[in-house]
């Protein structure tokens, strides 16, 4: 059996800048996958390659299909759910309005889903009225996490859930994250900064450095490397 | 600049948010205590009402296409009146009014996906919205081109939706060619609001005009909710385009929308360009404040009523420079 997700060779430029040079990477099912390395590593692009807003050339395979060469709409239509950065969140729209939007692909009753997201998210059933812009940063990524849930996604990208939350928070976050995959099966793949709540999560981990993999294994094995820990990982 | 001030948002100014509701609560008070005290100005008002829901409808119809794309359609007056010939067309051939007037509806929704696939998709693909600001300055000099071609340049007469009868309540003149005209384009309006309220499709499309990137994240077909919206604004264009006609000031001919789009111009600025509901205040205020002015003061003539259209829009700018309902951005410098 393959993996749910495999890129193999992935190229992915800007303009003139390449960003991703043949890189390759899976994900299995059920599976928390960690991307770490520095800034301008090529993590973010990553993700982007996946979900196909970046331009990108190679080999990308979901549940065994190509991932073609159609926009990020018919992607989305696939069962991969992408939380970019900054979240995505429709901060115009009302809280309920944004994760009706996250089953937006699909159709059929949305009530089931509610009450499953309710159970993660009690506080969000209570501010469905609200308009998502107003939502503390850290409710935004909350919200962003139940709107791809809403999608019943086969496959998570998350990109950076931490960025700008206070460490309570963060780790709320990542508790979710673990229990939802634990819950619902569905695979994560996660891009992080922070090395090492990251490596608490994921069973595996990718490192990238210009644009192409490091090193890869195991998390525990990542973290008691103290070399691969002190110049990659930051801690 | 500080290290610090890099990373903050600019200033956030209290927003006087009183003033907005409070101007509308004291011009409808003023125009209701007047109606009360007079007939004439009763009278004017309704008709004032009549031509500011003309203008509302296209106003509304312009703030769908800029909230979308961020442009100015200017052709939308001329898909008006090319929808307009069209219902006059059915008519002539037979058609009773009121089914000329849903078919046109329906041709106008699929002219305007089919105008903004062939002549904007291609534009906007490659250029910058100034180059589809341009392109639909080119489609306006066709469109009427090819309706000057098609039904001559002779002024048409529109049959009117209603009969030319008049009420009489409380010594008050009230026609019901103006009543009815206020009635269709507010509830064109409100229907459109429904739709955005409370259908799929309609979130797909606010959720696509306010962040198109993330819209097509959860699997939004952006591009074909921006040729829905082309043609959800022809189809209020036609609305305001067949009541218009019906007016015995406009009449039917290739150009007699030009005027009603600087109008709907200036309503949809005063509401805040984003905002549908402040472009149907816009439109009334606009609508009713010119009927006023033109039968109160004397020195103000037919040829000036468009500068004070554009004198009540610089007051409003220069009180709320977002415009009535619109919000001032707050952008990271």
């Amino acid at each position: 059996m393959g993996s749910l997700l495999a890129l193999r060779d992935v190229d992915a430029r800007y303009g003139q800048v390449q960003a991703l040079r043949s890189l390759s990477l899976t994900v299995d099912e059920g599976e928390i996958v960690a991307i770490l390395g520095a800034n301008g590593a090529g993590k973010t692009t990553t993700l982007r390659a996946i979900s196909n807003t970046v331009n990108r050339s190679g080999t990308l395979e979901f549940a065994g299909r190509p991932l073609g060469r159609k926009g990020p709409e018919a992607t989305a239509r696939l069962g991969i759910a992408h939380v970019p950065e900054g979240r995505g969140t429709f901060s115009e729209l009302t809280v309920a309005e944004n994760l009706r939007l996250g089953a937006y692909a699909r159709r059929g009753s949305l009530r089931d889903d509610f009450t499953r997201v309710f159970t993660y998210f009690p506080w969000l059933e209570r501010r469905g009225g609200q308009e998502a812009g107003t939502l503390s940063g850290g409710e935004q990524q909350m919200l962003a996490i139940a709107r791809a849930l809403m999608q019943r996604p086969r496959l998570l990208l998350l990109d950076e859930p931490s960025l700008g939350l206070a460490p309570l928070v963060v780790a709320e976050v990542f508790r979710i994250v673990k229990e939802l995959n634990h819950r619902e099966g569905t695979a994560v793949l996660l891009v992080e900064q922070n090395a090492r709540i990251s490596l608490a999560t994921a069973s595996r981990a990718y490192v990238l450095e210009v644009g192409s993999v490091a090193f890869e294994g195991p998390s525990s094995e990542l973290a008691a490397r103290d070399a691969i820990r002190r110049s990659y990982l930051g801690y | 600049m500080t290290a610090i001030s890099l990373f903050n948002r600019t200033t956030w100014r209290p927003s006087r948010s009183w003033i907005v509701p409070a101007a509308i609560a004291a011009g409808g008070v003023f125009l209701v205590v007047g109606s009360l005290r007079s007939s004439l100005f009763a009278q004017q008002t309704v008709s004032g009402l009549a031509n500011g829901g003309i203008y509302a409808s296209l106003a509304v119809a312009l703030v769908l296409i800029y909230r979308a794309t961020e442009v100015i359609n200017f052709a939308q007056g001329a898909l008006a009146t090319f929808t307009t010939y069209v219902a006059w067309q059915l008519i002539d051939w037979g058609l009773g009014y009121w089914p000329a007037f849903l078919c046109t509806l329906v041709i106008a929704f699929v002219g305007g996906l089919a105008v903004e696939l062939a002549a904007i998709r291609p534009v906007e693909r490659r250029g910058s919205q100034l180059t589809v600001v341009i392109a639909s300055i080119g489609l306006l000099i066709l469109v009427e081109g090819a309706i000057g071609r098609i039904w001559g340049n002779q002024v048409k007469f529109m049959p009117a939706p209603f009969p030319a009868r008049i009420y009489h309540v409380g010594g008050v003149a009230f026609s019901l060619q103006d009543l009815g005209t206020i009635a269709i384009s507010i509830a064109s309006v409100v229907v459109l609001w429904l739709f955005f309220r409370f259908t799929k499709v309609g979130l797909g499309m606010r959720a696509a005009a306010v962040r198109p990137a993330a819209a097509r994240l959860v699997g939004i077909r952006v591009s074909w909710m921006l040729s829905l919206g082309w043609g959800l604004a022809a189809m209020l264009g036609a609305v305001a385009g067949m009541l218009a006609a019906a007016s015995p000031s406009v009449l039917l001919q290739p150009n007699m929308m030009d005027g009603i789009l600087i109008y709907a111009f200036a309503a949809a600025v005063v509401g805040g360009l984003e905002s549908p509901a402040g472009a149907v205040v816009g439109g009334l205020a606009i609508g009713v404040l010119l009927n006023l002015l033109g039968s109160y003061v004397s020195w103000i003539t037919p040829q000036l009523l468009l500068p004070a259209a554009f004198v009540l829009m610089l007051a409003v700018l220069l009180v709320k420079p977002s415009g009535l309902f619109g919000r001032s951005r707050t952008r990271r410098v």
